[in-house]
């Protein structure tokens, strides 16, 4: 489902990320951790093209494209396509409620008909638990409501992958596990998805995989079984000590 | 009969032919201010309006040549009187063979005017609102024009109302320099009327009068705007 092939992204003369290559299955969930600063979320923002790497080349599904040659906009926006986005800081449209946000994909970038946008956008409020709230603006709605609209905002473009970009850090610690919810029965409905994130029982009780990234480079990676309890490397044991303690 | 004129009180008469003056010149006035100034006003800052978003999305836009016009657009604006400016339009041009009339080439100036000014609210407007918002449009798979139209202007719009506002209502008080390139509007009424009564400070305080008056309804207007988008916000 998605291929990466030595994927480099360079801002001036920093080296953010320096060769990164992976595969993700179909269904699979993989979840990225790492120190900050090690460039997971730019490696994140790259599978979707909101940073342009540098170099190297990236697959989501059936739309490949190779960095190192000039990239038109009409592939970014078809791989943009394949991808839904979910942010650290929500990002919901404020001028719109929480109905039309998720309809907004629909109707305006694939062109549906208001109605049938309507009804989809309705079942997967319901769906993420926000049955109530669809004529709520963003700012009427607590931090984990609004996590959960942006979920559905990003379902609702049927999308191949999901990628969520630290989606619980902005959150009040009891409003994370509402948003861990959701994001569990996704995964559980056969959803790819990767996720950036510090939550480490997330990444223990639904990953497939766990990937530690390190200054640029996948340091390691491996079941969340192995990696949490015997890490090969050693960086890779520093940085779980430290989030112990 | 000696008069003296400036003692109102020792001079009933005075103060009657003052009162006349006032009730038979105010509707004069208030058609010189409905049908032209605020007309003028609101057709130009319409005009205005959409040159400013024009040229604030070329500012932004990254592309150098339109940035280099917009620039050379605001700078000359900005940098000379509109005095200047208008008389330029309606008495300079004839020199070149272009002929306006009146009404016409103060719509021009005022209309160049408000989009040089407002160009740079509208840009500061589309600015302010955070990267985050591109970034979640263009993650549903929206185009830049896409993103502009549904996302960013809606709320760059929100932004831009309390000084836009304060562009249109200065801009009512600017339509007074139409009276130097010989459109109706009223403060051309006003003076008008001062060379037929020579009573120049009641004639001018009543223009002043009227001016304020509009511009209080229009303040008032502005509040009720603002109050209205505010529901977007905690």
């Amino acid at each position: 489902m998605i291929v990466v092939r030595d994927l480099h992204k360079q801002f001036g003369a920093l080296q953010v990320l320096k060769g990164i290559s992976l595969r993700v299955d179909k269904g699979k969930v993989v979840v990225i951790i790492g120190p900050s600063g090690s460039g997971k979320t730019t490696f994140l923002r790259c599978l979707n093209a909101l940073e342009i790497p540098t170099g190297g080349i990236v697959r989501i599904g059936e739309v490949e494209i190779d960095f190192a040659r000039k990239v038109e906009r009409s592939q970014v926006v078809l791989l943009r396509k394949q991808t839904g986005m979910v942010f650290q800081s929500y990002n919901l449209f404020p001028h719109m409620t929480a109905l039309e946000n998720v309809m907004e994909g629909p109707v305006t970038v694939k062109k549906e008909a208001r109605e049938t946008a309507r009804q989809k956008a309705s079942r997967l409020l319901a769906k993420v638990g926000l049955a109530d709230k669809l004529d709520h603006y963003p700012a009427q709605l607590s931090g984990g409501q609004q996590q959960r609209v942006g979920i559905a905002r990003a379902l609702a473009m049927e999308p191949q992958v999901m990628l969520f970009d630290e989606p619980t850090s902005a959150l009040d610690p009891e409003l994370v596990g509402e948003v861990l919810k959701v994001m569990k029965e996704l995964a559980q409905e056969g959803m790819t998805m990767v996720v950036v994130t510090h939550e480490m029982s997330f990444a223990r009780d639904v990953a497939d995989e766990v990937i530690f990234m390190d200054q640029g480079v996948i340091v390691e990676s491996g079941p969340p079984e192995q990696l949490f309890t015997q890490p090969r490397e050693e960086r890779t044991r520093q940085f779980l000590q430290r989030l112990q303690a | 009969m000696p008069m003296s004129p400036n003692n109102m009180m020792a001079n009933p008469d005075r103060l009657n032919r003052l009162i006349d003056i006032a009730q038979s010149s105010f509707l004069p006035l208030v058609k010189g201010a409905l049908y032209y100034s605020f007309t003028l006003a609101i057709i130009s800052f319409s005009i205005g309006l959409v040159l400013a978003v024009l040229t604030a999305l070329a500012r932004i836009s990254g592309i150098k040549p339109l940035v280099a016009i917009a620039r050379v657009y605001v700078s000359i604006i900005r940098g000379t009187p509109l005095l200047v400016q208008l008389f330029i339009i309606f008495y300079g041009l004839p020199s070149i063979g272009v002929r306006l009339d009146p009404i016409p080439s103060a719509i021009i100036g005022f209309s160049l005017n408000v989009g040089a000014y407002s160009s740079e609210i509208v840009r500061a407007a589309i600015l302010s609102i955070p990267k985050g918002q591109w970034e979640a449009a263009y993650a549903i798979g929206m185009t830049y024009g896409q993103a502009l139209r549904r996302v960013i202007l809606p709320q760059a719009a929100r932004v831009s109302v309390p000084p836009l506002s304060n562009s249109f209502i200065s801009l009512v008080k600017d339509t007074s320099l139409a009276a130097t390139i010989l459109v109706p509007e009223m403060f051309r009424k006003a003076q008008e009327i001062v060379a037929s009564t020579y009573e120049p400070l009641l004639l001018y305080c009543e223009a002043a009068l009227i001016y304020w008056v509009i511009c209080f309804v229009l303040s008032v207007l502005q509040d009720r705007i603002e109050k209205r988008l505010e529901r977007y916000i905690t």
